[in-house]
């Protein structure tokens, strides 16, 4: 636990970017790329360095939570992730009940692996499963079965993991609202602590964005904004059914297992993002590590975009990044002061209620979120 | 250069259809005559504004005066006078013309004769111009140079199997031009003790030295202290400054006598004092006739202009009245919208006229404009027997105090392929056109002659006649006068109220399919917002048309990831910049570009 005298310390989360996978999702648009195993060890050796050398430049702060993330990070041997945790842990003051999560695509784990992840303290697995329709897998271009996630789920439990969430993407192309309630609820069968359910979003430069952006060879194939929109009122009515709050946008857990470090992005609290294209937010400062693999494996990893936030950018993200929360955000007398005629005119379009000294977003204000949280940029 | 020997003058100009190199061989001209290095030349000299470079067509008329030392050892004076290439500006290319003795025709060996090359060659034979004919683009593949040379004996009658053949783009033979310069255009006449003769063909504004009146000198002399007076406009003043044009600069001189191009200034400080086409003569022996042909130049097109941002209004005022120092055919007088706010309503020779004005008060004093739909000047007889000139719909009295309405026609003529002439006369007859007749110019292309209304053709004509012929027909037109029609306001309701900046005059026959193809238009543009939008048009209270759009359902941010919150909220920037290019009508946000789209609206 935290001793008295690191009150006055600033809590810090770490994000730690894995930019390798095995085959790039169909639909994906981040930062990964497949390659060779010297480049990935090169990476990891590359990456230490960074943390090292960061941790040793900045002020003290303690790690409330590790986020482990990709690409596919499970790609890496067992060693090589447990070595970043294990190197974490030496140069920073990491919390001891931190959470510390790893992202893992099924086809990806093994026994080994999760013994490696659970020795280094790693504490909470995110898995990617996407959707329990083989067709759909498939369509996606992602690398395994239903039947490879179930494998993988039974050993992360097996090997005594308490706390698991598991990834899920509605509004697929071709999918009805049955085939997103069977995978919903083939998933709840296994109990898993924390559910993300997301929206496919089409993203430019992917290959989807070649069939299915508007206008598209096969956009017809998306689920109309009707049935897009039933499938996440579906989703938020099973999941509470079953005891899942929806604490964000898009994420549910049960009691207690809220993803700490997902809300802090929320929360605005401060993080460093280490390994390539990772962003961090340190004081009034946001800045994001430079994109190109080759520059970084050689030892840049300065920051590329640095913004420094004026107080108005801080107020617009409290209210942008918080309002995702269904707790909404707490309203100071600054942000009344700066807010109340965006406040006013989107209560009145039904988009926002305020209670108890919070302001949320009502259900439709979540169906628009985008819309009404654009109206906070001053 | 005082006692200008006439015979070693040749004030000439180059006609052409757009893009057949008029500007290029300019610019070769200029090269050659040696005023200028290859590297002092910045690429078509004679077009100096920005705009006129990237729409590669001339605006404003321009002139250069250059030596050539000929191949008989003497130097001759070029005063070139390059012509606006449209017919937006076709009074100013016909004033133009009035200045010079003759005139080379440039016409492009791929393409041969097009409709503006004989408008231009009429207008140049009008004013008794030796025409010199030129192929150019012979470097082309595809030149014909033969082929053209008979087209241009067959179609206009004029000698032309010694024309130079030349690539002005590659420099080759434009030797030719030049020595043809010599031999074929005659030199200026005129006597210069006579009394002072000059025709204004330009004018421009420059805050030191006023006015720059730019004259072609056809009887007497000018020189500093002659006091001047205007003979149409009245206007006297005391000459300060004579001179010529070198390349993109004024170059003073003693005077300038009979014969002879350049410029006078006067401390004059209104270009509307200055009209092109006006005569100068002097106060202390005044010429007993002015030169023929002034006429004022009045704007045919009008449409409302408007500061996105209200509170630019004084801005965009004083922006007009800069620009109106230097083009006296522009118009304007503040109106109000119920839609728009405060603005102004400006008169324009055309549509061309109309966008360059547009784009100057963008790009040059930098404001963001939102343009109602153009419309011509109709005629409303009022049963109390007052005739209006409308300009803006919104003016248009009841329905039951008007006798009948008035709309302006044009004569146009439009050679095309014979392939497309059907496409072309569907379009033609779509747009209310009269059938006059069709001539074939050889065995592949004809010249159709119609009877349009205007009001057809400010739209998309240009377009949708590109369109319709790939590209292959060309359009000249000429105003015809007034005739009695069917006319009736079109008005756009969007959630039940009336946008009066979107109304426009249409013909009653055409008023169901512009009010349908208006309503699918606007349904496009308009944003979907959290409730239902119906968009009506009507023509008084009878609605003909209707779309909806529907009310937004979803609009949610992907997941953010890896903390990238900087890129989420560009995303969402993006949104609330899109919404401040919106005017609020009710509760309903307009895009800007919306008021423009009935201008859009041919989706052949």
């Amino acid at each position: 636990m935290i001793n008295k005298s690191s009150e006055s310390q600033r809590e810090l989360e770490i994000y730690v970017h894995i930019p390798f996978c095995v085959r790039k999702c169909a639909y994906c648009d981040f930062l990964s790329v497949p390659a060779e195993e010297a480049v990935r060890s090169r990476y990891v050796e590359v990456l230490k360095d960074e943390l090292r050398q960061k941790a040793a430049a900045g002020e003290e702060h303690v790690v409330t939570s590790v986020f482990i993330g990709g690409g596919t990070p499970s790609i890496l041997e067992g060693v090589q992730l447990a070595g970043i945790v294990k190197e974490l842990r030496r140069w920073f003051s990491v919390e001891e009940y931190a959470e510390i999560t790893v992202e893992c695509n099924p086809g990806t784990l093994n026994r080994e692996k999760l013994a490696c992840y659970r020795d280094s303290g790693v504490n909470r697995l995110s898995l990617g499963l996407q959707s329990a329709d083989d067709r759909e897998l498939k369509l996606l271009g992602r690398i395994h079965t239903f039947k490879e996630f179930l494998e993988s789920f039974s050993l992360a439990r097996s090997m005594g993991f308490a706390n698991v969430n598991v990834d899920l993407m509605s509004a697929l192309p071709g999918q009805s609202r049955e085939s997103w309630q069977r995978t919903l609820n083939q998933v709840l069968a296994l109990k898993p602590e924390h559910i993300s359910a997301y929206s496919l979003m089409i993203e430019e430069g992917t290959p989807f964005y070649e069939r299915f952006r508007p206008g598209g060879p096969e956009a017809g194939l998306l689920p109309d904004e009707d049935i897009e929109r039933q499938m996440y009122y579906d989703t938020r009515d099973i999941l509470a059914a079953e005891g899942y709050q929806r604490y964000e946008i898009s994420n549910y857990a049960k009691p207690g297992f809220a993803c700490r470090h997902n809300l802090g992005y929320w929360e605005r609290k401060e993080y460093l993002g280490l390994g390539l294209g990772a962003s961090s937010l340190r004081g009034h400062v946001r800045c994001r590590n430079q994109e190109n693999l080759e520059a970084y494996l050689a030892g840049d990893w300065r920051c590329q975009e640095v913004t420094e936030l004026a107080r108005k950018d801080e107020l617009e993200e409290t209210m942008f990044l918080g309002l995702r929360k269904t707790e909404g955000v707490y309203l100071t007398e600054e942000l009344l002061k700066v807010y109340e005629r965006v406040l006013a005119d989107l209560e009145r379009k039904g988009l926002l209620f305020r209670e108890k000294g919070r302001a949320r977003l009502t259900e439709l204000g979540i169906d628009v979120s985008s819309y009404a949280l654009a109206e906070f940029l001053l | 250069m005082a006692s200008m020997d006439q015979s070693k003058i040749r004030n000439f100009c180059i006609i052409a259809h757009i893009d057949h190199g008029k500007s290029t061989l300019a610019d070769r001209i200029i090269e050659m005559t040696g005023l200028l290095t290859s590297r002092e030349m910045q690429a078509q000299v004679l077009d100096n504004m920005d705009l006129e470079r990237e729409r590669g067509i001339t605006i404003k008329a321009q002139t250069v005066r250059t030596v050539y030392k000929a191949k008989n050892g003497e130097e001759y004076i070029f005063n070139l006078i390059d012509t606006p290439g449209h017919v937006d500006f076709n009074y100013e290319v016909s004033r133009s013309l009035a200045a010079c003795d003759g005139a080379v025709l440039v016409v492009d060996a791929a393409q041969g004769i097009e409709a503006q090359t004989l408008a231009n060659v009429y207008l140049a034979l009008d004013h008794d111009l030796d025409v010199l004919p030129v192929i150019n683009k012979i470097d082309l593949p595809s030149a014909e140079p033969q082929r053209v040379i008979d087209e241009i004996e067959d179609v206009i009658g004029i000698e032309a199997q010694d024309a130079p053949q030349i690539s002005a783009k590659t420099g080759q033979n434009i030797a030719d031009v030049l020595e043809a310069i010599v031999e074929r255009i005659p030199a200026p006449t005129g006597d210069p003790d006579a009394p002072l003769k000059g025709l204004i063909f330009d004018s421009l504004y420059d805050s030191y030295k006023g006015v720059i009146v730019f004259c072609r000198i056809k009887e007497g002399t000018v020189r500093r202290g002659t006091p001047i007076r205007m003979m149409a406009t009245g206007a006297e003043a005391d000459v300060v400054e004579v001179g010529y044009f070198g390349a993109g600069q004024f170059i003073p001189c003693e005077e300038l006598s009979a014969g002879m191009v350049g410029y006078l200034t006067a401390s004059i400080k209104n270009v509307k004092d200055t009209r092109v086409g006006d005569t100068i003569t002097s106060r202390e022996r005044p010429c007993a006739e002015p030169l023929p042909g002034y006429k004022k130049v009045l704007p045919m097109v009008y449409c409302g202009m408007y500061p996105a941002d209200g509170a630019k209004y004084p801005d965009l005022r004083d922006a007009l009245e800069k620009l109106q120092l230097n083009d006296a055919s522009l118009q304007f007088e503040p109106e109000t919208s119920i839609a728009l706010g405060f603005g102004f309503r400006c008169g324009f020779l055309g549509l061309l006229h109309l966008e360059i004005i547009q784009e100057r008060l963008e790009r040059e004093y930098g404001l963001d404009l939102v343009t109602t739909a153009p419309g011509v000047i109709y005629k409303v007889h009022r049963t109390n027997g007052e005739v209006i000139e409308l300009t803006n719909p919104s003016n248009l009295p009841d329905p039951a105090e008007i006798e009948y309405m008035e709309e302006p026609m044009v004569s146009a003529e439009i050679m095309v392929t014979t392939e497309f002439i059907g496409s072309i006369m569907e379009l033609c007859q779509e747009r209310r056109g009269v059938y006059l007749g069709m001539e074939y110019m050889e065995e592949t292309r004809a010249l159709l002659k119609y009877e349009l209304p205007l009001n057809e053709i400010i739209y998309d004509f240009f377009d949708a006649l590109k369109s319709r012929s790939r590209g292959y027909a060309s359009f000249d037109y000429d105003m015809k006068g007034y005739v009695q029609a069917d006319l009736v306001k079109l008005d756009i309701l969007i959630n039940k109220e009336e946008v009066d900046a979107l109304s426009f005059i249409v013909h009653s026959s055409t008023a169901y399919e512009r009010g349908r193809k208006m309503c699918e238009k606007l349904k496009e543009e308009i944003p979907r917002h959290l409730f239902e939008i119906p968009i009506q048009a009507a023509v008084g209270s009878k609605i003909i048309a209707r779309e909806t759009v529907k009310a937004m359902r979803k609009d949610v941010l992907a997941k953010c990831y890896g903390g990238d919150i900087t890129r989420k909220k560009k995303l969402l920037e993006k949104q609330k910049e899109g919404k401040k290019r919106m005017r609020q009508i009710g509760n309903v946000e307009i895009p800007q570009k919306a008021f423009m789209s009935v201008l859009k609206l041919d989706d052949k």
